[in-house]
């Protein structure tokens, strides 16, 4: 991955513009080319290029899997610095952790004694089940191969999702 | 043989999830894989998209790349009375991506407020969650900021 790329005006009207609304139609494409005011055949072009390099990760419809009948939850751990790689290869080895992030406390980044006990959940990751059955089963599995707690964080309730971020500087 | 519409709508996540094809007429290519009619494709997939089950459709920048080097998740401590209306407001500023009313873990967790920022540095994200704490005032009783120091795994939400 290519930390920083030099994207051209036409670029960042693709990323900033076409993060949803893709037109569901014949020739989607030269639609969204003609708004973008570049033509079809520049357009498949620049995604391709951009989906090579990695500056965008896909392009495509963005499910939301819920709605299909599996769960997922974000959860996290309390993993002690001694017993991290061990923690880790039990963590990621299960097919059911989708995205697993290593997270440290502001105060902790700033030096700050971690009494604070929200700076000792370090582990956090998501679960993704068939089923929400599937959690309780996973989280079990991850505490019984670790021994040490793991708390599920369910959303009680969603306010707002919308991974659209425009083009930095 | 009948098919029914959960499998066939399980069919077309499975040949779309990675990404649409991109030559000149993509649900037509989709359809052809699949045996089914362009027609078809884009009325399901239209219907997909009435029901929520598609979010949107379109480019999912890597956000390291186009400059997000930086993303912390605030999470906040308010009254569980009014929180949806605070979660509301706070969801509603343009650089928070994502946000959620999830349960406390006392006594060692208070917060009951999640907020994802993104932004081009820490110092950014921070003056953005001071935005946050402002417009929270003194319904919050204590925060804190977990910034992603590594990316552990990725493999992305999707049905095998």
């Amino acid at each position: 991955m290519r930390e920083t790329t030099v994207l051209d005006a036409l670029d960042r009207a693709i990323i900033d513009g076409l993060q949803g609304d893709f037109p569901i139609a014949e020739r989607p494409y030269a639609e969204a080319a003609h708004k973008l005011g570049t033509t079809e055949e520049v357009l498949i072009a620049r995604l391709q290029n951009m989906l090579e390099v990695r500056i965008l990760t896909r392009f495509g419809p963005m499910f939301q899997i819920e709605r299909m009948g599996g769960a997922f939850v974000l959860a996290a751990m309390c993993v002690p610095g001694t017993d991290w790689d061990r923690v880790l290869g039990i963590v990621n080895a299960l097919p059911e952790v989708a995205h697993n992030y290593r997270r440290e406390s502001l105060r902790h980044l700033q030096g700050e004694p971690t009494s604070d006990n929200s700076a000792d959940l370090n582990m956090w990751f998501v679960l993704a089940t068939e089923t929400p059955d599937g959690i309780g089963v996973a989280v079990a599995a991850i505490e019984a191969a670790s021994g040490l707690p793991v708390f599920p964080f369910p959303k009680l309730k969603e306010y707002f999702v919308e991974m659209k971020l425009e083009v930095l500087g | 043989m009948i098919v029914a519409d959960e499998e066939i709508d399980r069919r077309l996540i499975l040949a779309t999830q990675n990404g649409l094809p991109l030559v000149s007429r993509p649900y037509h290519q989709i359809g052809e894989q699949l045996g089914m009619g362009a027609e078809e494709v884009m009325a399901r997939l239209s219907n997909m998209l009435e029901r929520g089950l598609i979010r949107r459709i379109g480019a999912v920048p890597n956000h390291y790349a186009i400059g997000y080097t930086a993303n912390g998740m605030s999470v906040w401590d308010v009254p569980d009375e009014g929180i949806d209306e605070l979660g509301t407001r706070i969801g509603g500023l343009d650089f928070v991506t994502h946000c959620y009313h999830r349960p406390r873990k006392l006594p060692q967790w208070p917060y009951n407020l999640f907020a994802m920022v993104h932004g081009g540095s820490r110092t950014e994200v921070l003056a953005k969650v001071s935005e946050i704490a402002a417009l929270l005032g003194g319904h919050c009783r204590a925060h804190d900021v977990l910034f992603s120091t590594q990316i552990l795994k990725k493999t992305g939400l999707r049905i095998v």
